[in-house]
């Protein structure tokens, strides 16, 4: 437990302004972000394996994600209007934009997939698109972590190194789950989804022990207890899908939705859980003025060595 | 190495593409030292820039209401407010002066109270960084580096993302909410007046300020001047009088619009050690870039392998 620094402050009054951002819109976004791009490139070796069950599911995945993603980006704008702005520019500064042109392609190639596979017009250029979606996937899945990171709130930003780990964790989990409801040769995706969920628990304890001050904004509150019971359906989800491959046929197929179902709850409350612990570590002070207290201490006792 | 991210840079306008030539970098030097907490300068602000109405609680518009803390019901800057003249009341040790002795009996020692009140009061506003992160993050170009070195957000192509707004690490652009016709929607901040500046006047609130606490000029000459006020107050006993945000190789390569205060600047709202979160991008995208590569490279090795 971090004892309750002494710290000043402008009568209890934040100093940076918590984001605008709207629950559910973006942590909803981040969760389905990482499970489509996930799903696009398990479908896309899928499809070039010839395990058809998962291929289609992926394809759906991706594209339902990416369809939802981008409606929930839509409708957070103040001005949604202007959605089209977001593509008027190509800044490497900004995370948005970036993920402005990640997000674009892959929906659009995600769609072409689903519509080939829903129709069954044009598969070699459904393949094609297939393919193109599952390359950019990985892509989806780690963006959005530099996307929270960038930005003056103390929880995210101070963990700016582990954030993409953990998001990239949380969409294996999330889209493997997915795969592990497809009928057949559901292998790959209990697979990407044991590891998925095993680099989620494993960045998260890394962020919680290395963080510092924030610490306390993921380990108390609704934060903390978003983030515990992720952990909980996480490791229930990893071992239920562990049990699946273990007993197979029908046995092992419940087994596998169960585990899909919890894995996917497991990563949606992962993403609330940062999402929160970023707003709450925004609205009080102490975490702003702490750390940077603690950074100029540091700094000037350095000096002092030097002299 | 340009210092493009973080670290001093002498124009920043230069850096944005400005040619030779271009106007020299003008800035606030706001000595809090003479504020009297009039609050002209909000006022003046909110007339020239035409800024609808906001109470203390930003979330209600139209609710002019109390903070019930201080002389200050204001609250913050905002995306409606952009001068916010903060009000302090601090209980401190009592000073003593130095007396002429008029022959009268001395009070006997030790008696009476120790501590006095002071009032601080400063006029905060946009920073207008060197290495402005709500700048570097804006997704749509709608944040630009003017000619004058200042930061400003054109709002016909802000689309409301809200992205500026987490990133300032100072908490000053915010959205505005209310109708559309009033901006409502979109990201707002000082200007540093800059219909005004293209006219050869000073922003609104350096006019109105009736004790010069609010200076306005090039940045160079602004902080020669503020050397030259902090000796005068060091000499005359503030030995608490600092400078706040003048400093080029600080966390946002110097501010724009810097400050004397007479105390930390926790007290005033102000971080005391403000980073650009952009000085630690380029590691963020190695970050997500191996990141990526571990799915990408684990969802490949998951196909390995022959199937059942």
């Amino acid at each position: 437990m971090v004892p309750d620094a002494e710290f000043t402050s402008y009568y209890g009054r934040p100093i940076i302004k918590s984001p605008t951002w709207k629950v559910p819109d973006v942590p909803l976004y981040l969760y389905l972000g990482g499970a489509a791009g996930t799903s696009a490139s398990l479908a896309a070796l899928a499809d070039l394996t010839g395990r058809p069950a998962l291929r289609i599911v992926g394809r759906y995945t991706a594209l339902g994600g990416a369809l939802v993603s981008v409606g929930a980006l839509v409708h957070d704008l103040g001005r949604p209007t202007r959605f089209l702005n977001m593509l008027r520019v190509i800044k490497p500064t900004s995370p948005l934009s970036v993920g402005s042109w990640i997000l674009s392609p892959f929906g659009t190639l995600a769609g072409i997939a689903a519509a080939s596979e829903l129709t069954g017009l044009l598969p070699g250029i459904g393949r094609l698109a297939g393919v193109g979606a599952g390359l950019v996937g990985p892509a989806m899945t780690t963006y959005t972590a530099v996307l929270l990171a960038n930005t003056a709130v103390p929880a995210w930003h101070e963990g700016y190194q582990e954030l993409p780990f953990l998001f990239a964790g949380s969409a294996m989990a999330a889209g493997g789950g997915f795969g592990l409801l497809a009928t057949g040769d559901v292998t790959p995706a209990r697979r990407v989804a044991v590891a998925g969920a095993a680099l989620e628990l494993t960045a998260t304890a890394v962020l919680e022990r290395r963080i510092g001050f924030a610490r306390k904004a993921y380990t108390t509150g609704r934060p903390g207890m978003l983030l515990k019971v992720a952990r909980a359906a996480t490791v229930a989800g990893a071992a239920a899908a562990v049990a699946g491959g273990v007993l197979g046929g029908r046995r092992g197929r419940l087994a596998g939705i169960a585990a899909g179902v919890l894995l996917n709850a497991g990563s949606a409350a992962t993403r609330f859980g940062v999402f929160d612990a970023g707003m709450v570590s925004a609205k009080d002070p102490a975490y702003t003025v702490v750390p940077q207290r603690e950074r100029m201490a540091a700094r000037e006792a350095a000096a002092e060595r030097e002299v | 190495m340009s210092n493009s991210l973080y670290g001093p840079l002498a124009d920043p306008s230069a850096d944005a593409g400005y040619p030779d030539g271009h106007p020299p970098r003008v800035g606030f030097f706001t000595d809090t030292s003479v504020c009297i907490g009039c609050k002209a300068c909000e006022v003046a602000c909110k007339e020239w820039n035409a800024l609808p109405a906001d109470g203390a609680h930003h979330d209600q518009p139209d609710l002019l209401d109390l903070t019930g803390m201080s002389y200050d019901n204001t609250g913050a800057l905002g995306a409606s407010t952009y001068r916010h003249v903060a009000f302090i009341e601090q209980t401190v040790p009592r000073r003593e002066s130095p007396t002429v002795d008029l022959g009268m009996p001395a009070p006997p020692e030790g008696r009476g109270d120790p501590t006095e009140v002071r009032w601080l009061m400063s006029s905060d506003v946009c920073k207008h960084c060197t290495h402005a992160a709500c700048l570097d993050v804006c997704p749509t170009g709608a944040l630009i580096r003017t000619e004058h070195g200042t930061v400003l957000v054109q709002d016909d192509i802000c689309n409301g993302c809200g992205y500026c707004i987490p990133a300032c690490p100072y908490g000053v652009i915010d959205q505005r909410k209310g109708p559309k016709e009033l901006g409502g929607g979109g990201a707002f901040k000082c200007t540093m007046c800059q219909d005004r500046l293209g006219a050869g006047l000073q922003p609104a609130c350096a006019t109105a300020c009736p004790t010069e606490s609010i200076q306005f000029g090039p940045l160079d000459e602004l902080r020669e001047r503020a050397d030259a006020r902090l000796a005068t107050l060091h000499e005359h006993g503030v030995p608490e009088a600092r400078l706040y945000g003048h400093d080029p190789d600080d966390g946002v390569g110097g501010d724009g619009a810097f400050f004397l205060l007479l105390d930390e600047p926790e007290v005033y709202g102000l971080p005391p050690d403000p980073v650009v979160t952009t000085r630690d991008l380029p590691s963020m995208w190695r970050h997500a870039a191996v990141a990526a590569l571990t799915v990408a490279a684990t969802v490949a090795a998951s196909f390995v392998g022959g199937r059942r």
